[in-house]
């Protein structure tokens, strides 16, 4: 049975409260009748991440936050009751690398807003190009995933040229119906793709490799730091000006004053880097420019484990579903970092670094687990350490009292492949479960048998 | 797991000479036989993927739009390290395609993962040979065209139509001047000039005569009835329509016409063809009757084709064996090879994979594969050997930068060009010459 069915199902019994569910209307229509505030999902095992999980336990949602989560918390009164006997509770999935709202299609440019022209872009917001009614949010929500991060500058995809300073990453809600319903924090992270030396580059246009020399290489990237130096130390002036009052307002410079925060390390960076060399350059950079660092992509972060760990530097790390670098590398290279990187100490978060396959977040976890990775850590590494890690871990991220109620019900591991959602909750209000593809398969599953 | 009767609890299976010779639970193994033991662990066919670009020098002949002369079976590359990659994903088998740059693309051919074999080894032996063809915006070039160039034809799909329906006729009148030249010559006609041979042609008159199968790269539902249209005017069969991401639209037509589906798990929305592709369409087309496998047309995406035939089962709610088959038997009976692979039944070749875990699910990690009852994958050796290839890339590291430091400019040593284009890696760390992991050789 479909999930759209289930839902069905489900919201029926809610007619009490007179919830419209519309087939094929917008997941957003669901909720244009007004929900109920409380909620009390019993009788689940409930897993926190913040204790052990708790057997036969109630989870009280309240005007979008838990209320009460534990074995012997009351249902209050007139809350809306789901009896979840049978199912399992988590908070919703946490995917810390997306283009969620930004790109739709890959290939049509008019449908992509990643990449702003220019290398240095550091007042671009991404919240303010999020599209909310992309088809992508519903589909990536039908898997687990409550809330993302909107990354712009390349998104950390690749090919293309993504610029240096990709601009701000905003964490988003995966439901609402405008982009302020839908933010959870407009500026969460600056995007700054690491420069690197490139001796090889690849023209998408003519589908073909371009080898450099590695002296015009290592020229081109010297003339890179310099101008992000440059960037930096006019970004720190500045800052120090704006704080003495010296800045008119013929003086302003938007992109220096969103390089402010960044200097003063109240806004982190979002480094975009896989080979250890440019890690450690990246870590070089931030430690001497006092920028406070996340790394991203950091697909050999196991060759500089122990500089990420003294450094306090947590890695947001490209999917484990990929090919390794090099051709001499263990075939099982990217699949058993994680359990390295656990080992080690250093904190990382998973992410699908995309949108049509951000579904695959619970995949990829999974897959860490079984080349290793202790399982409470895969489920973390989706869904709290992503929290953490964007500094957004006091609102959300695990099932705590006062925490915004981004929550699954499912019927099974939330990692495995053939687990389904049956509830979602984002911001303590019941999301549709609905998409593109239910209507599809619906509508097609539906088609009458022709006979030729 | 034998796809073809049901699981086996604490099964055997015994293999001869490269063939299965029993399977069930109550077998002896003979004296002197090699015997693994799989206690816990879970045996199935060989996956089999339908859609490879693994092992080949080259992919796309892309400068005409009917490159039906150049064939893959010319650039097998039995070195590319994917073949292990996959093998250690389980595959034992690949439909090595063409790319998807012309409407009739290049000759493709089946091969085994024999890895450490030459070139010569890799083809599996008596698979019929196919030809790519491809539909909509690849072959129309609509993502791949190049500022101040001008535009290839055909460059809509009604040209891709006209392309492959004209090179039909060419090879129909070319059929036939063989066919009036062939029945002269048998009627005892003397001094006749055969006719010119024409190598663009004469794929596709094997085509006509059945002899070769047609893959066909698809998107759109409007594009496979087109193709299903002209194959049947001029009388062949298209064997598999590829990606078919639109197939769940038209399930009824394809199953009539006995075309096979090789489709992804859940790819969508990188194209605008791509944008109404449903993770439901395995299953969608299965329930009207189409012959389903998942494919991979990746080298990555091939190492969890057993991760991506299980979703199936959640989006669709296909069975476990349903689910299992999209990458055995079905894409066996796809490629024509299924009374040989593709389940686990007395007198097939031994292609096993062992997992420790059930298949389909994303924790089951390959721990052997086999071909022809030989083992060409073994984690426990792969992980035994990396000490050892650790210290042979560390040794010839050292020669090499020793060697380096003799000419007065100083480069690191050049990385291997790849052996197709991929997104870039986007470094040049210094690697040592290539030392293949370990594994069957």
């Amino acid at each position: 049975m479909s999930q759209v069915r289930r839902l069905h199902g489900f919201l029926c019994l809610l007619s009490l409260f007179c919830i419209l569910y519309l087939p094929g209307a917008s997941p957003a229509q669901a909720q244009s009748q007004p929900q109920p505030s409380v909620y009390a999902i019993t009788h689940a095992k409930i897993f926190t991440l913040a204790g052990p999980p708790i057997e036969d336990g109630t989870l009280v949602i309240r005007d979008g936050k838990i209320g009460a989560v534990g074995s012997s918390v009351n249902v209050p009164a007139g809350a809306q009751v789901i009896d979840a006997k049978g199912l399992q509770v988590y908070p919703g999935l946490f995917d810390a690398v997306t283009q969620m709202g930004l790109s739709e299609i890959g290939a049509v440019s008019a449908t992509v807003d990643t990449t702003e022209a220019g290398s240095y872009n550091p007042d671009v917001v991404a919240a303010t190009a999020i599209s909310p009614s992309s088809e992508h949010i519903p589909v990536t929500r039908a898997s687990g995933i409550t809330e993302v991060l909107a990354v712009p500058g390349g998104g950390g995809g690749r090919g293309g040229d993504p610029g240096i300073l990709g601009g701000q990453a905003s964490a988003i809600h995966l439901a609402g119906w405008t982009i302020d319903e839908m933010l959870i924090k407009k500026s969460v992270a600056m995007v700054l793709n690491f420069p690197e030396i490139q001796t090889q580059t690849f023209d998408f246009t003519t589908f073909s490799r371009r080898e450099k020399p590695y002296a015009e290489a290592k020229q081109e990237y010297d003339r890179q730091i310099n101008e992000l130096t440059d960037w930096m130390d006019r970004a720190r002036h500045y800052a120090q000006a704006m704080e003495k009052g010296s800045v008119s307002k013929y003086d302003r410079d938007v992109k220096l004053e969103a390089l402010a925060p960044v200097i003063r390390g109240e806004l982190p960076v979002l480094v975009f880097a896989n080979r250890a060399r440019d890690i450690r350059n990246a870590v070089e950079f931030c430690d001497k420019q006092k920028l406070k660092m996340i790394l991203a992509g950091g697909e050999e972060t196991y060759k500089v484990k122990d500089l990420l760990r003294s450094k306090d530097i947590p890695v947001i790390l490209r999917p484990m579903l990929s090919l390794p670098l090099d051709e001499d590398d263990p075939y099982d290279r990217l699949l058993s970092q994680p359990a390295e990187l656990a080992a080690a100490g250093v904190k990382f978060a998973i992410a699908s670094f995309d949108n049509s396959f951000a579904r695959r977040l619970g995949q990829q976890a999974a897959n860490a687990v079984a080349y290793g990775l202790p399982y409470d850590q895969g489920l973390r590494a989706v869904t709290v350490n992503p929290a953490q890690i964007l500094g957004l871990g006091s609102q959300i991220g695990t099932l705590e009292q006062g925490k915004i109620a981004n929550v699954i019900v499912t019927n099974g591991d939330p990692l495995e492949l053939t687990t389904d959602v049956k509830y979602l909750f984002i911001r303590g209000q019941l999301a549709s479960l609905e998409n593109k593809h239910h209507r599809l398969y619906e509508k097609y599953l539906n088609r009458p048998k022709t006979s030729n | 797991m034998t796809v073809s009767h049901g699981t086996i609890e604490h099964g055997s299976v015994l293999i001869k000479d490269g063939k299965i010779t029993e399977v069930g639970q109550s077998i002896k193994a003979p004296a002197g036989a090699q015997v693994i033991d799989a206690s816990g662990q879970f045996v199935i066919p060989g996956i089999i993927d339908c859609h490879s670009h693994i092992a080949a020098e080259a992919i796309n002949e892309g400068s005409v739009s009917v490159s039906s002369m150049v064939s893959m079976e010319e650039v097998l590359n039995p070195d590319d390290i994917d073949i292990y990659r996959d093998l250690a994903g389980g595959v034992t088998a690949a439909n090595i395609l063409h790319g998807s740059a012309n409407s009739i693309g290049g000759q493709t051919l089946v091969i085994k993962l024999r890895w450490g074999q030459p070139a010569s080894k890799l083809p599996f032996e008596g698979a019929l040979p196919g030809i790519k063809f491809a539909l909509g915006e690849n072959p129309k070039r609509s993502n791949f065209s190049v500022p101040g160039q001008p535009r290839r034809y055909p460059a809509t799909r009604m040209g891709v139509e006209e392309t492959i329906r004209n090179a039909f006729s060419q090879a129909r009148d070319y059929k036939k001047t063989w066919d009036d030249y062939n029945k002269r010559v048998a009627a005892g006609e003397k001094n006749l000039i055969p006719p010119r041979r024409d190598l663009k042609l004469e794929p596709l008159v094997e085509v006509l005569e059945g002899k070769r199968y047609v893959h066909s790269h698809c998107y759109r539902e409007d594009e496979i009835l087109m193709l299903l249209r002209v194959a049947k005017e001029f009388g062949f069969k298209v064997r598999t329509f590829q990606h078919v991401l639109e197939g769940y639209k038209v399930a009824d037509e394809i199953a009539a016409a006995g075309v096979g589906g090789s489709t992804f798990s859940d790819w969508w929305a990188y194209k605008v063809e791509a944008y109404d592709a449903i993770p439901y369409n395995a299953a969608l087309m299965t329930r009207r009757g189409v012959v389903v496998s998942i494919n991979s047309d990746d080298a990555e995406e091939a190492t969890h084709l057993n991760q991506e035939a299980a979703k199936s089962m959640k989006y669709g709610g296909l069975s476990h064996d349903e689910a299992l088959k999209m990458v055995t038997l079905n894409p066996a009976i796809q490629l024509g090879i299924d009374k040989r692979v593709g389940t686990i039944d007395v007198g097939k070749d031994a292609d096993l994979t062992i997992y420790n875990h059930d298949p389909l699910s994303a924790y089951a990690v390959v721990q052997k594969t086999l071909i022809d009852g030989r083992v060409y994958f073994d984690r426990e050796k792969d992980l035994a050997n990396r000490a050892e290839m650790e210290k042979e890339k560390k040794a010839l590291t050292e020669k090499l930068k020793k060697a380096e430091k003799k000419p007065e400019e100083k480069k690191p040593p050049e990385k291997k060009p790849e052996e197709r284009p991929k997104p870039p890696a986007s470094s040049a760390t210094p690697t040592a010459a290539a030392a293949a992991p370990g594994g069957a050789q």
